[in-house]
Order: C-alpha cells, then structure tokens, then sequence
C-alpha cells in the first residue's frame, strides 16, 4: 500500500515560537492514521502545516506524488485535502445547506452522497434551511465533518472531532468516522480519546515537544499499557 | 421575488417602510414637484445606491475602506470633464462612462490586489492615503478638473430643464428634460441595487460572507480569499463610479466638495450603520433618513421651536433652535447606534427560515 502523505523534516515557527522540530511520519492511502500526543506537542500545528495555514520553515510535505510544502492553502484543499478544524469551524451566518454548498467545489451535491451523509447526521437533514450558528455545539461538529466530505476528497485531516462533546454524540461520531474510514477515505485523525483512537485508528504517530516520539500500529500501542504509559502519561486501564 | 434574488425584506413593517420610500421616490416629481424635494429624492436614489455599494464591502466582507468617494468622484469627474471638454453631446456622456468606469475599477483592481493580502487594517490605512492624494490630485490639477471650484457643465439638449417633452396641456403636469434625469437617476440606482442584491445572494456572495466570518476557513475549502476580495472591491467601485456620473449628471457639477470630500465617506458610513450593515436593504433606508435629517431637521426644529415658545414652554424653544440642529442631529445617530446595534433593517428583519 503506497503512502498519500509523507513529512520529512518538518519544522514550523509561528512567529518567533519554534513548535515544530523535524516531524516525519506517513499516512498510508485507504488507512486511518491517528496522531496521538500531550496538550502542547504540536498535532494541530502539524495539520495546519499540512494545509498550508502554518507553512513549513524546513522540510518536506509529499501529497499524492506532488511536494506541497509552501503551497498555497487553497491549492492545497483544490487538490483534494478536506480540512476539519478543532473549533467546530461552520459559518455561523450561512444556513447549513449554504456551509455544505460552499463546500461542494466541483459542482451540485451528488444526492445520494447527500443521502449517505444524512444517515450519519440526522439532525442536518432537519435544520437543512437553519443557520449553522443556532445549531448545537455536536451538530456544528456533524457539520463541520459534513462539510469535509460532501465531495470524496483523498485526503481527510481531522482535529478532536470529539471534544467537547455529550458521549452520545462522541458515540454517534465514532460510528460514523468508521462509516467514513470503511468507504475508503484515507484520514489523519488528531484525537486525545484514546477509546476513540483505538476504535478507529489503523496506524498510530505519537508527538511530543514537536517532534515524533513513537510510530507503528494502533493495535501494538493499544495492546502495550507500558507504552502507553510512557508516550501519553497514561494506561487504558486508568483512562477507564 | 425573481426580482429581489430570493431575499426579500422579510418583515412588515420593513416591506411597508421600503415601499412607502420606493413608491414617493418614484412618484416625486409628481407628488412633491419643487426643487428642493427634487434634489432630495435625487440624493437618497444616489446615495442609497452608493451606500448599498459600500456595504457589499463593509457589511459582506468586513473591509474598511476609506476610498470609496474616490471611486464615487472618478465617476463625477469622468462625466463632467468629457462633459466640459467635449461639449452637451451625448457621445460626451458615452466616452465619460467609457473611461471612467474602467478607470475606477482599474484603480480598485491595483488596490485590492497589492494590500487586500495584508491585514484589514494596513487595507483601511492604504485607502485613506491612496484617497487622499486623489483629493490632492483633483484640487492641484485644475486644468484638467478644474481645481477647487470643480467642473460645471451642460447637459445635452433631451436632459436640460427647459426641454419640455410633454406640456402641462397634456397630462396636467409638465414633463421635461429635469424630470426625465431624475427618472435616469433613479432607475439607474434601483438597477444598481437589485444588481447587488443579486450578488450578495449568489454563490459569490456566499464566500464573501464566509471570509467575513473566517478567511482561513475559507480558504481550507478552496477559496482564494485575496481574489474575492478584489473582485468585491471590483464591484464595489464600479457601483460607486456608476452613483458618481448619476451624481454629476444630476448637479451639472462635479467638484470636491460633492463627490471627494472625506465628510462624504462618513456620511455613507452612518448610512450603513443606520440602515444595517451585510443587508442591502439598509442602504436604501440609512440614505432616506439621513439625507432626511439633513435637509429637513433645520426646517422641523424651527417649527418645533416656534411652537414651544406660543405655549410657553420654559428651555425647550431655546433647545429646538434651528441654529442646534446638528447637535440633534447627531444625538440622532448615537439613539439610533444605541437602540439599533444591529442597524434599522436588522432590528426589523426577521430571520431567514
């Protein structure tokens, strides 16, 4: 299985700050790869440099055969990487039919695609004409996550998709992250739940202070308490 | 509904409002035949078109710009120097248009693209400079714009007041040159609004309400913000160069005073904040309440004044004095800032389904 994203080096500076400090790690095409990592150790910033909001001072950025590294963000997202930031980012004053429309790039909704969206995010389908700011904060989420894949998109960056949320609704995301990851998209997936990470995640990158500490399988890390303990400051057992 | 892009008023007492000013705009020579009114309805058809221009920038974008009277007087001046130079010809009018309209847009293009990259501010700060020099620009080359005292033309022959095109034998009124400018002037500034309103409801006018609310997320969904920003500002300079020769072509006189002035620019600005930013509709009541107040609080407080001081009233006569009138004027737009955060039509507006 050939790798959709691959950094090499990546170093990030926001202002004088220096946060990331040469990240490599590959996201494999058709896999759901999580970045795992304390608060503070750079996986957001790691997905805006990825999609050219936080440009890289150094190193590589490989997208399906191209080096987007220091492209432009909206060449980057034309290229095909759907973008679901941390902040439950909708537009509050467009309605939602609005959001999902300013998302389609390549023309009208396929309605079938539509129809299989709605089976994950009812509640889209109800409050269709509403203004995306009057929806709850889980239904910001399932619209923002909507948004992301109204159109097939090859590559899916998604940060804390559950944070914040009731468990109901943490469940409902899980079920349908999974539905996404089964039809084939291939995701980076920030996620401090590691019961989330665990249910979803093929492979696993883990960051600390800006950097990649650990890579492999998500099954290796979850199966290894130790590990766990000594990456993330945790083991399954206390998280439960 | 066709008409109104799909968004209408939405709101009675809105509708009653904007029909009330639409249909006295409409029927103003008639109904209110002087001059002075004349003039009146004129300015709110060519101010309500100016402001709805502005606010496609500062109510869907969130840009500031302070060079929007630039635009307004490049139309103004196109008209009257071609006007002036080339004598009341209507091939005049035509080369007026011809290069005044691309000269506007032009000018906003080479803006937009070189500061609309930065921040909002550094934008704001570069029109107002940009601006200024173009006032500086129109009162040193006299020459060509006539300087201080601006650029006084005639207009040809169809659109002069002494052009009766239909006699009061006729109809019972006279119909002349005077009244066929004001009808151009005022369907030229409804077409300008309904145009857009056409474009802040379409696609277009979609992305720019999601750059106002967040450029960056725009952007990660394909957007190249920078672009659309100048093509609204584009736009947006057009209207405004298209409300300056309506401008001209009403006063027979473009001059700094009446199209460059940087009391225009705040003029628009209350206007827009008044009537309710990212609305359209706003524009056309911001224009008519407050060309209203400024032609007609004078007059008004002199009655209200005289008529405290028949009844005896102690401090109110002295209060109401026409000579305080921009004191009231401006308590005013503070009351109407205060009750009406949102501006009149957001207040009056309901939500949209």
């Amino acid at each position: 299985m050939s790798d959709m994203l691959t950094l090499r080096g990546v170093h990030t500076h926001i202002g004088r700050y220096h946060i990331l400090h040469g990240v490599d790690f590959t996201v494999p095409e058709g896999q759901t790869t999580m970045l795992l990592g304390r608060n503070g150790a750079g996986k957001t910033t790691t997905l805006r440099t990825i999609m050219g909001l936080s440009p890289p001072s150094a190193g590589e950025i490989d997208f399906a055969g191209a080096s987007i590294g220091g492209w432009a963000t909206p060449d980057i997202a034309m290229r095909g990487v759907g973008y679901v930031p941390e902040t439950m980012a909708v537009f509050s004053d467009l309605t939602v039919k609005e959001n999902l429309v300013l998302a389609a790039r390549s023309g009208p909704f396929d309605p079938t695609r539509l129809e299989w969206i709605f089976g994950f995010f009812p509640p889209l389908k109800k409050f269709w004409l509403s203004r995306a700011g009057s929806l709850s904060g889980g239904q910001k989420q399932m619209l923002s996550i909507a948004r992301a894949i109204v159109e097939p998109r090859r590559l899916l960056l998604i940060d804390e998709p559950t944070k914040g949320l009731a468990p109901a609704i943490v469940m409902a995301l899980i079920e349908c992250l999974a539905e996404i990851k089964r039809s084939g998209a291939t995701i980076l997936l920030v996620e401090q739940n590691f019961r989330v990470a665990e249910a979803i995640g093929d492979t696993v990158a883990v960051m600390d202070n800006g950097a990649i500490v650990h890579r492999g399988a998500m099954a290796a890390l979850s199966g290894d308490g130790a590990l766990q303990e000594r990456l993330l400051g945790l083991s399954l057992e206390a998280h439960q | 509904m066709m008409l109104l892009s799909g968004d209408p008023p939405r709101g009675r007492v809105l509708s009653a409002l904007l029909i009330v000013i639409v249909l006295a705009l409409a029927l103003t020579p008639f109904l209110f035949p002087g001059a002075k009114a004349m003039n009146v309805a004129a300015k709110i058809c060519i101010f309500a078109a100016l402001v709805a221009s502005y606010d496609l920038l500062l109510g869907y974008t969130g840009t500031v710009s302070f060079a929007h009277t630039m635009f307004y007087g490049i139309g103004s001046y196109a008209l009257a120097i071609a006007l002036y130079g080339m004598g009341p010809t209507w091939s005049a009018v035509a080369v007026g248009l011809v290069v005044g309209l691309p000269v506007a847009a032009m000018l906003a293009l080479g803006i937009g693209l070189f500061s609309l990259r930065v921040q909002a501010i550094f934008f704001a700060m570069i029109t107002l400079a940009v601006a200024s020099a173009f006032l500086v620009l129109a009162s040193q080359l006299s020459w060509l714009t006539g300087g201080e005292d601006g650029r006084s033309f005639r207009l040809p022959e169809l659109l002069r007041p002494g052009t009766v095109l239909l006699s009061k034998d006729t109809l019972g009124f006279e119909i002349n040159g005077r009244t066929l400018t004001y009808y151009i002037v005022f369907a030229a500034s409804g077409a300008m609004i309904l145009a857009l309103l056409r474009i802040v409801n379409s696609p277009f006018g979609r992305v720019l309400q999601a750059i106002r609310e967040n450029p960056f997320r725009a952007e990660a969904l394909g957007y190249r913000t920078v672009f659309h920003l100048t093509y609204a500002n584009c736009i947006s300079a057009l209207v405004a160069a298209c409300a300056g020769v309506l401008n001209a072509l009403w006063l027979r006189y473009a001059g700094p005073d009446t199209s460059l002035s940087f009391s225009i620019m705040i003029d628009i600005l209350l206007m827009v904040v008044i009537g309710g930013m990212g609305t359209i509709y706003g524009a056309i009541l911001g224009a008519t309440i407050f060309i209203l107040a400024q032609n007609y609080l004078q007059a008004l407080m002199g009655a209200a004044s005289r008529a405290a001081g028949e009844i005896g009233l102690p401090l109110l006569p002295g209060l109401l004095h026409p000579d305080r009138w921009l004191l009231w004027l401006g308590l005013l737009f503070i009351a109407s800032v205060y009750f009406f955060p949102t501006g009149i039509v957001g207040r009056l507006r309901a939500p949209a389904k």
